[in-house]
């Protein structure tokens, strides 16, 4: 008897010894396999040409589709630091400071790029978050925010390396230009929120392209693309492998999705 | 000892004073709400919306924000879409949010921030203030 119990005890040690560098081996296994690789999971991800959206008009239809549909206020210019946006320009060096060397082409200097929330596969606003108001959606990988849930405490907004989050100082509905939101079936926002971009996410239910992507490219086809950067047949994961194109602080590693054409 | 009344009455002052508010309503006279029902029926029984609806939208935002579940089945098994605005306050429903919503929220003195967001049919003038 005393020889297997002294058996019982080396197995039973052995066992707890491989039950505790399970979750080692599979977070190294996550971590080599990494981003870039195909899989069944939907990731949205949206290409923007720089050149073919090189054009104010275009950047302003595609920020007025935005926000006009989803009742962004527009906060006057003397309040502008408590601006709200969810997709507007930026010039070229600030959006890529990494790629504005001194001898870069001078037609790229101060060109307006158009920016927004690049639904990162790796959030740094969604690891601050406290109360899971904001988090990355399994299902598709949009970066998403519950309004009910957000108690205003901007760590989303220091963490995300895009100023891609506003902050609603005052009630938004004081700023809205009509008597009513310019669309009654979505919700405003209150005071004391933090919002941004949500890839329209209620378009995207309804088999529709983001409201941004249909204005542009109605001004100029192909301006930007929408689609499943990680389903091969979509425009998108075609689009990719077929030019360079350019991400926005790839060396933090978030991971972003909104790839830019040069 | 002669001041035995007035000690008497300041007691009687006070203790009317102390315990009004345990016995102040029962003289005042609140109406109970008149609320404007719309014809037909809702999801589920009128009780049950009395008593949960506010449950009820509770999961609701949860299921559909957080979830992505866009159907509520209803305990007879019809089916509908989970949204405050194209559902309960629809066109026909409870489009009148102050002579429905508001008038027992008023009388029960709660104050549901769903409209700080949410847009109601007959919500016409901004809020305004901070």
């Amino acid at each position: 008897m005393d020889d297997s119990r002294r058996d019982f005890l080396k197995k039973a040690s052995i066992a707890s010894l491989g039950i505790a560098a399970l979750p080692v081996l599979s977070a190294g296994v996550r971590a080599v396999s990494g981003h870039g690789a195909a899989t069944d999971s939907i990731q949205w991800g949206m290409v923007i040409d720089v050149q073919k959206c090189d054009n104010k008009a275009l950047a302003d239809a595609a920020q007025k589709a935005c926000h006009t549909e989803h009742n962004v206020p527009a906060v006057p210019a003397d309040l502008k630091d408590e601006e709200i946006k969810w997709i507007w320009t930026e010039a070229f060096q600030n959006v890529f400071p990494e790629q504005a060397h001194a001898r870069m082409a001078h037609k790229l200097h101060d060109k307006q790029v158009i920016v927004l929330c690049n639904h990162c596969d790796r959030p740094s606003c969604v690891r601050v978050c406290p109360t899971k108001a904001t988090w990355k959606r399994k299902s598709d990988g949009i970066v998403m925010m519950d309004m009910h849930r957000c108690i205003g405490c901007r760590f989303c907004m220091a963490a995300c390396p895009f100023g891609a989050r506003s902050f609603n100082f005052s009630d938004p509905r004081k700023f809205m230009d009509t008597e009513k939101p310019a669309n009654t079936l979505y919700p405003t926002r209150a005071m004391g929120v933090v919002e941004k971009c949500t890839f329209c996410a209620d378009r995207i239910r309804e088999g529709r392209q983001p409201a941004c992507v249909e204005a542009a490219n109605a001004i100029v086809p192909g301006a930007m693309i929408f689609g499943n950067v990680n389903d091969p047949e979509s425009e998108i994961f075609k689009y990719l492998e077929e030019n360079h194109t350019l991400v926005r602080q790839l060396n933090l590693g978030t991971g972003p999705n909104v790839y830019y054409k040069l | 000892m002669s001041d035995k009344g007035k000690i008497f009455l300041g007691l009687i002052v006070f203790i009317v004073a102390v315990t009004y508010p345990m016995w102040g309503g029962v003289f005042a006279k609140t109406p109970a709400p008149d609320v404007q029902l719309p014809d037909g029926k809702c999801i589920e029984s009128r009780d049950y919306m009395v008593a949960n609806h506010m449950n009820m939208l509770d999961e609701w935002r949860d299921k559909f924000v957080r979830e992505g579940q866009e159907i509520y089945i209803a305990s007879d098994g019809t089916e509908h879409a989970i949204s405050l605005t194209k559902t309960c306050m629809k066109s026909g429903c409870h489009d009148n949010k102050s002579e429905f919503c508001d008038k027992c929220h008023t009388y029960a003195d709660v104050d549901p921030y769903c409209w700080d967001c949410h847009v109601a049919p007959d919500q016409v003038a901004p809020k305004g203030g901070n």
